[in-house]
């Protein structure tokens, strides 16, 4: 890829101090726009550019935020920095290495929604780089580009960073809210979304890092220059990250539909030690296991097309998984995350995942049946499009694909489990 | 008087200053880091204290640091050390790295050395997949990140705290 626009720190160094950004047209857009747009001609622009959420569902952002009640105030921007998803951390190296671009996509997000305070909502990790974040704050409000009164206009604007403690859920949006409102990061009942009801009960735009960086560019060079990038569905480029059985693992910005072949082959270096690839999980440990046969290598990663070899896009988190690895394994580790993460809230997720973690171990350690594995599915099956987020069918999507696309790994598994059982009874 | 107000009155101030006047709750958590700073854990009667400058109950103080992992209610040592062993890390090696850096280090997953300076587990994703095996340390005062580990890598780093604890 010859041009970044995300991690722009990879083509100009040291865009992470303010005096080279602003060099290279950094808050000139928030100006020109808070000084010359309607706050409403900022989210159109971002609406024609087609941009689509990057956290994981997709949802184009700017009918996100045309849906902020404009009868209840005041308005809120949260920004979601809780990159908690295994195989995600994009997030974190844009932040880290191009933080001004993102600050500037929350400035302009705040400035199109009305608000006048927008938090950045930071998985507890990232201390370090929350402790960073708000010394850029401090500068930015030391420059009069976040403050009272912005180049001489009525609007104002605040920034603060909150951490979290260590909780998954806390990406979700409504669980995100609600920690931030001081309690359990535990999901909200949805309807009302969080543009009507939000964070204390105010209109909120949660928007996540990735997301808010493509902001500055878009509204600076148009939504059409944009849409020269990725697919006529998922315009522009996407930071895959890119992990596990792989030579090069690390971050990747490319544009949306470029294919699995190309990010694992030509970019990520292909499979190490002379192994074969086996399977992919597009979105995360949250994702379906993918069979990776040669259809499946050419398939173009965007929205539209990953559906079409059954499984989602998602974060764009592609974790490599190659021929030594058995599914039974993997499972194991997956619902352990889920079942660690499990908010409490939902029963099926709760006890689900609870149960499903005792079944993947029994199987993994070789001490279960083919019964077991049945049962699996069916726990598994008891959970799905039975919980207030999205979390509980996240913990089934890897155990129901695995047993159905690579039953042979459990087949064999549970085989030798038997005839293990079968010599100890035997005289 | 409060003594983590006493202690810490212009830090907690910043704090409540970041939310709505009338929404001081949404401070829980930063003061509850302003408390582990401590002792590295948050004790009954902090509690009661955070409790008190937000005008919550020492009960919904205590849901909050059981909910969220980076809270401790007892001492351990006084490094935490997480490793990641989440599935992209496990596929890098981090379940070895976990292992044998525990057999170097004497001590179960979960344990604390018995000079109490290190007590290491495995722990959920922390966004550095492409870097494993790698740790985060928690200490008192802060996390850190230490990522591309080898067991030697961390055994040293294992000692140069043990020698600035004088052993």
């Amino acid at each position: 890829m010859s041009e970044y626009f995300l991690l722009r720190n990879r083509e100009i160094p040291n865009i992470d101090d303010l005096v080279i950004y602003r060099q290279n047209k950094g808050f000139e857009t928030f100006q020109s726009a808070v000084t010359s747009m309607k706050p409403d001609e900022v989210t159109e622009i971002v609406k024609a550019s087609g941009l689509r959420g990057r956290g994981g569902a997709g949802f184009p952002t700017g009918m996100k935020w045309s849906f902020i009640d404009k009868n209840n105030w005041p308005h809120y921007v949260v920004a979601n920095a809780d990159e908690s998803e295994p195989g995600t951390f994009k997030d974190r190296e844009i932040m880290e290495s191009n933080p001004f671009q993102f600050l500037e996509g929350v400035m302009l997000c705040a400035y199109a929604i009305g608000a006048n305070a927008a938090y950045i909502y930071l998985r507890g990790e990232f201390w370090q780089l929350a402790a960073e974040l708000d010394r850029h704050i401090e500068y930015l409000e030391r420059e009069n580009l976040l403050g009272d009164k912005l180049f001489g206009t009525d609007y104002s604007l605040r920034l603060y960073t909150h951490l979290g403690a260590g909780a998954y859920i806390c990406g979700e949006e409504t669980a995100m809210l609600e920690s931030l409102e001081g309690k359990l990061g535990q999901p909200r009942l949805r309807p009302p979304f969080p543009p009507s009801f939000g964070l204390y009960g105010k209109p909120t735009v949660v928007n996540n890092v990735e997301t808010l960086a493509n902001v500055p560019l878009i509204v600076e060079r148009g939504a059409e220059w944009y849409r020269k990038f990725g697919t006529e569905k998922s315009p522009g480029t996407k930071v895959f990250s890119l992990s596990g059985n792989v030579e090069k693992p690390g971050n990747y910005e490319l544009p949306l539909g470029t294919t699995f072949r190309e990010l694992i082959f030509a970019h990520g270096g292909g499979i190490p030690g002379g192994r074969n690839i086996k399977a992919i999980m597009p979105a995360g440990a949250s994702s379906s296991l993918i069979f990776a046969d040669e259809k499946a290598l050419d398939t173009p990663m965007d929205y539209e097309s990953v559906p079409n070899v059954g499984a989602q896009l998602g974060s764009a988190s592609v974790i490599v998984i190659d021929d030594s690895v058995s599914m039974d394994w993997l499972i194991d580790k997956t619902v352990h995350f889920f079942a660690h993460e499990s908010c409490g809230k939902c029963t099926p997720c709760r006890e689900g995942t609870y149960w499903m973690r005792h079944i993947t171990e029994r199987i993994s350690h070789g001490q279960a049946s083919w019964d077991d594995v049945i049962l699996l599915n069916e726990v598994a099956n008891g959970i799905k499009g039975k919980c207030l987020c999205a979390l509980g069918d996240f913990a089934t999507e890897a155990v129901m694909s695995s047993i159905a696309r690579f039953r042979s790994d459990f087949e064999t598994k549970t085989h030798a489990a038997a005839e293990t059982i079968e010599a100890k009874v035997s005289p | 008087m409060n003594p983590l107000r006493e202690r810490y009155g212009s830090e907690i101030d910043n704090v409540l200053a970041k939310y709505p006047a009338d929404q001081k709750r949404s401070a829980v958590m930063p003061l509850l880091y302003i408390a582990q700073r401590e002792r590295g854990y948050i004790t009954r009667a902090q509690l009661d204290q955070v409790g008190e400058i937000l005008g919550i109950s020492s009960t919904d103080v205590a849901s909050i640091v059981g909910f969220y992992t980076l809270y401790h209610d007892k001492p351990e040592g006084k490094y935490r050390i997480q490793v990641c062993n989440d599935l992209p890390c496990a596929l890098r090696g981090a379940d070895k790295f976990l292992r044998d850096f525990c057999d170097r280090l004497g001590v179960e997953p979960g344990g604390t050395t018995a000079d109490g300076v290190v007590a290491v587990d495995g722990v959920m994703c922390l966004a550095a997949c492409h870097r494993a095996p790698m740790f985060q340390v928690q200490s008192r005062t802060e996390i850190s990140y230490h990522e591309d580990q080898t067991v030697d890598k961390a055994m040293q780093l294992v000692e140069s705290w043990r020698q600035a604890n004088g052993q």
